[in-house]
């Protein structure tokens, strides 16, 4: 019974990021728009957009290999499990130790490894741009993002996130200089890994300064709805993690009652809408920066996640 | 039992070596030497892994060979048994690839007789049990080795690279026979068993520890030791450079930790101060040096260097915690490395291969020469992506499982005591995870260039698919990365003797998680699930592309690439391996480079074209070896005097040196 009751909160996990990923995105748009002052589509856009892109066909380019067909699924794949194995509503997930945080990352690691071939596998200039670009930034990001995860395993001891999670959630965790540390680098990082402003800008195409935009370009039709879809999970991954961390009010435990889980629901729903306003609110006040003003920007995450380490390597208390 | 089959296995591959002198230049010379090595590789192989896993009494054996009050002694312990697999599976795997690969060669005579003599040298420095026999074999295998760098020796540059491994093969030797005479003492207790039972002060362990670090880092390629590795294994025929990479440099590694974990006794923590710090920065300037390169093979050396440094972190990490009485934490950093070096021996030895057919299929190493293989070659290219994944620690392939040990280690040592390990251990936690990113960015170059895009060359547009022999062993040894990465309980299990025979601990068994995880230490703590991993992308790939196959569109129209609407037909517009690094160049090269580059602009109306020069400096080199070099020279010049002098000088300078030599001893008695 309880193993019934697990896999369905488990599988409820994974199809509610599936579905709200897409709105997240919406929202952060429409949100844009109004502060700008214009009307904005819908939130509900990105899902027409989608399903739009479903119906239509695929051009492909003529000398695009089997890995630039088979690459779009892999990529979904992995972004799905990440995101399936962050506790969004509810910690202790039937499958989260299956894969520790420093597994999620590596995960997302992989994902980015088979977008940046597939931007190189047509041969175009734009799509080997983006892909030298994107592993530079990452060369950046994904250190600084082991940093704050070693950071927050020192404190919570563990590096299982539902466990983290929990102790985050418990008073025996207090104020600490590393824990805000490795906020600040976290929420960089997230900035850094969803191509948001102001590294990288998600809403144009044909700019000499994009990143993500020009190793996807040669995609279409249902290969980018995956693509999409996949951004998506990823900025909704990243709002889960740093909510279950550093605001894990209302996260239900591992045996929590229908009523708890509501609770868990919707103080999760409240949280994803904050962190899109707010994200729309940053971007709308910041330019974008030139390309090699990025390494600056993502390194200083780096130096604040290793010197939250160091801090917890000097003393406990920090 | 298992050493008598070992050494009947070397016996066997050294009479082959001889057979390979004569079969060398008939037609089925190739096919018999290389299938003797791979049936001897194979067989010992097995008696390794029975060894290893049968838990039985360690063999010895003393013959009266060498050193007539001494003897020969051997020996396969846990330790020993590891490495002898690691060499072996390589061996064989190198052996198998050859019956294909090596069809190509054009002067077999120089490969074949030396081939099966480097396999032995090998596998007997791994058995030998006394400092005479050891360092025999060691240097046996680094002369065969070097002979088969030589093997296209009208090639300049791999004279050049030749030299500089001989000058570097003779430096490392040097180091670990004055290692070996301090361990042995003023009785001379050449005997490892005799070094074993001996107590050492610590300035001794710490000579013993510098000249260990310079003798078997020099062979593995410690920065700044490893200048000769990327010019050496490259120049080598590709099986061999597999060999030299994926399990002479291990070799090295079992060198270093038979003097330092087994034969010095209880480490000290300022040991693994120095072991961590050269790791830490081994590991990032290997693998920046390795982004650099354009040369497919000479990247791969590189790149090895960065795992070496991977490994040699995990060896630093057992010392720290060893000296701090951590027994189970040194457990699991040791047994890291070890995973971590049977992983690189696999997927170092998949991408040499792959780098080998490509050679073969095109004729060139060069990057900026080839690219759409992946059309040209779809086996040959989906093995070799599966080498740059496991590479580039992705799960779920083995990289990501030794990386991922490596980093659990890291998190338990704030509880060592003492403040400059506090300090240091971060820091080179982020050197590692810095190299870990950059491998992916390392992989992504190295493949997209090679195998993606469009062809560069006519050359490369018109590659063949590569041999069944190439290809079988490159499967195998993918396949080999994905087991060790989705089952990784069985192969720490396996490790647990050797943790245990030179930590005294060993990891928790894993092989009874009910669901073939890995739990380093408590579940609360950390656990891995690469099956579990496997299976979830594995059915969230296949639900995906089933529901959009049912559901969604299913129309496909080939048409020419988009590229923003100005797409160029001349390959040449395509990233290049050069820009690809670029910005990274941009980022990291200035500090570790010195990297410059310059634009020459010619003014309006001036038709010359614009020039944009890159220079890059290897500063190790300008500052370490350059001067080392010159100051050679110089002495060399100035002693060079000597030569030319009369009869009445020499004579005078010998009646001299008497007299000095007299009166020194006056003076001392």
């Amino acid at each position: 019974m309880a193993l019934i009751r697990d896999l369905a909160a488990q599988f409820v996990e994974m199809v509610l990021v599936l579905v709200l990923a897409p709105g997240l995105v919406g929202l952060v748009r429409k949100t844009k728009a109004r502060l700008t002052r214009r009307h904005g589509a819908s939130v509900l856009q990105p899902y027409r957009d989608l399903s739009r892109l479903l119906r239509k066909e695929v051009v492909l380019a003529e000398n695009a290999s089997w890995l630039f067909r088979v690459a779009p699924y892999l990529i979904f794949a992995a972004t799905w499990v990440a995101a399936a194995l962050v506790p969004t509503f509810a910690t202790g997930l039937l499958f989260g130790w299956s894969a520790d945080l420093i597994a999620i990352i590596a995960l997302l690691g992989s994902a980015r490894f088979f977008l940046a071939l597939a931007g190189m596998d047509v041969g175009t200039s734009f799509g080997g741009m983006g892909s030298s670009r994107e592993v530079m930034i990452a060369s950046l990001a994904e250190p600084a993002m082991l940093m704050t995860v070693f950071t927050l395993a020192l404190i919570a001891g563990s590096t299982q996130l539902s466990t983290i999670a929990a102790f985050m959630n418990s008073p025996a965790v207090g104020l600490s200089v590393s824990l805000g540390l490795a906020l600040f680098a976290l929420i960089i990082v997230a900035i850094a890994e969803n191509a948001r402003i102001p590294v990288d800008n998600p809403s144009t195409h044909l700019e000499l300064t994009m990143v993500h935009e020009a190793m996807v370009l040669e995609y279409s039709g249902r290969h980018l709805a995956l693509i999409e879809l996949s951004s998506a999970l990823k900025l909704v991954l990243y709002v889960s993690l740093i909510a279950c961390i550093f605001a894990p009010w209302g996260l239900a435990g591992a045996q929590a009652g229908a009523a708890v889980l509501l609770i868990g629901v919707s103080a999760y729903l409240a949280k994803l809408t904050a962190a899109g306003v707010l994200l729309a609110v940053f971007e709308t006040t910041i330019a974008k920066m030139r390309v090699f003003r990025v390494p600056q920007f993502v390194g200083a995450a780096l130096m604040l996640g290793l010197l939250g380490t160091l801090l917890r390597f000097v003393s406990g208390s920090f | 039992m298992s050493l008598i089959v070992l050494l009947a296995c070397v016996a066997a591959l050294l009479m082959t070596s001889v057979l390979g002198i004569t079969a060398a230049r008939t037609r089925v010379g190739t096919p018999i030497v290389y299938g003797a090595c791979l049936a001897a590789c194979t067989i010992a192989l097995v008696a390794a892994l029975a060894q290893l896993l049968s838990n039985a009494a360690v063999p010895t054996l003393v013959l009266p060979l060498a050193l007539p009050w001494l003897g020969a002694h051997f020996r396969i312990d846990a330790l020993s048994a590891f490495f002898l697999v690691v060499v072996d599976l390589g061996g064989g795997g190198a052996s198998l690839y050859a019956l294909g690969h090596g069809t190509h060669e054009e002067a077999p005579h120089r490969v074949l007789p030396f081939y099966p003599a480097f396999l032995a040298g090998m596998n007997l420095v791994v058995v030998a049990d006394d400092a005479f026999t050891f360092l025999l074999c060691w240097e046996f295998m680094s002369l065969t080795s070097w002979a088969l760098v030589m093997a296209h020796h009208r090639d300049a540059d791999n004279r050049r690279a030749g030299y500089i491994y001989m000058v570097m093969a003779g430096f490392g030797t040097f180091a670990l026979m004055l290692a070996f005479g301090l361990l042995a003492g003023p009785s001379g207790g050449y005997a490892f068993e005799v070094m074993r039972a001996g107590q050492h002060g610590p300035l001794i362990a710490a000579l013993v520890l510098t000249l260990a670090l310079l003798g078997a880092g020099s062979k593995a390629g410690l920065v700044p030791l490893h200048v000769w590795l990327p010019l050496a294994h490259p120049a080598a025929p590709s099986h061999v450079s597999a060999l030299m990479s994926g399990a002479m440099t291990k070799v090295a590694v079992y060198a270093f930790l038979r003097i330092v974990l087994d034969l010095l006794g209880a480490p000290s923590w300022w040991s693994s101060m120095a072991v961590l710090a050269l790791a830490g920065i081994t590991t990032v300037m290997g693998v920046l040096y390795a982004l650099m390169q354009h040369d497919l093979k000479r990247l791969l050396a590189y790149h090895t260097v960065e795992n070496i440094g991977i490994v040699f972190i995990g060896v630093g990490l057992a010392l720290g915690f060893k000296a701090n009485a951590m027994p189970l934490a040194a457990a699991l950093a040791l047994t890291a490395a070890l995973f971590h070096v049977f992983n690189h021996s696999l997927f170092k030895s998949l991408l040499f291969f792959g780098a080998g057919s490509v050679q073969n299929a095109t004729g060139e190493r060069d990057m900026e020469h080839l690219g759409g293989l992946i059309h040209r070659m779809p086996y040959a290219a989906f093995a070799f992506l599966v080498g740059c994944a496991a590479i580039s620690a992705l799960p779920p392939l083995n990289g990501f499982v030794s990386e991922w040990l490596t980093f659990q280690a890291i998190l338990l040592s704030p509880a060592v005591a003492q403040w400059g390990l506090k300090m240091l251990i971060p820091g080179v936690g982020a050197l590692l995870a810095l190299s870990a990113a950059l491998a992916a960015a390392c992989f992504v170059k190295a493949y997209g260039v090679t195998f993606l895009g469009r062809p560069r060359t006519p050359v490369a547009a018109q590659a063949i698919e590569t041999d069944r022999f190439s290809l079988t062993a490159m499967f195998i040894l993918a396949a080999l990365c994905l087991l060790a990465g989705i089952l990784p309980g069985f192969f720490i299990d396996a490790l647990a003797p050797v943790s245990e025979a030179l930590i005294g601990a060993r990891m928790p068994v894993q092989a009874t998680d009910p669901w073939l995880g890995i739990v380093p230490i408590a579940a609360s703590r950390s656990s891995y699930d690469g099956l579990l991993v496997f299976v979830f992308i594995g059915l969230a790939g296949l639900i995906t592309a089933t529901a959009i196959h049912r559901l969604a569109s299913h129309a496909l129209r080939r048409s020419p690439a988009w590229d923003c609407g100005t797409p160029d037909p001349s390959p040449l517009t395509q990233y290049s391996a050069a820009s690809f690094a670029q910005p990274i160049r941009r980022v990291y090269g200035t500090l570790a480079f010195d990297a410059r580059e310059q634009v020459e602009m010619p003014p309006p109306g001036d038709p010359r074209p614009a020039v944009l020069r890159v220079s890059l400096r290897d500063l190790l080199w300008d500052w370490l070896y350059a001067p080392a070099e010159g100051a050679v020279r110089v002495t060399a010049d100035r002693l060079n005097q000597f030569q030319f002098l009369t009869i009445r000088k020499y004579l005078s300078l010998v009646f001299g040196l008497l007299i000095v030599l007299l009166l020194v001893l006056a003076i001392w008695l």
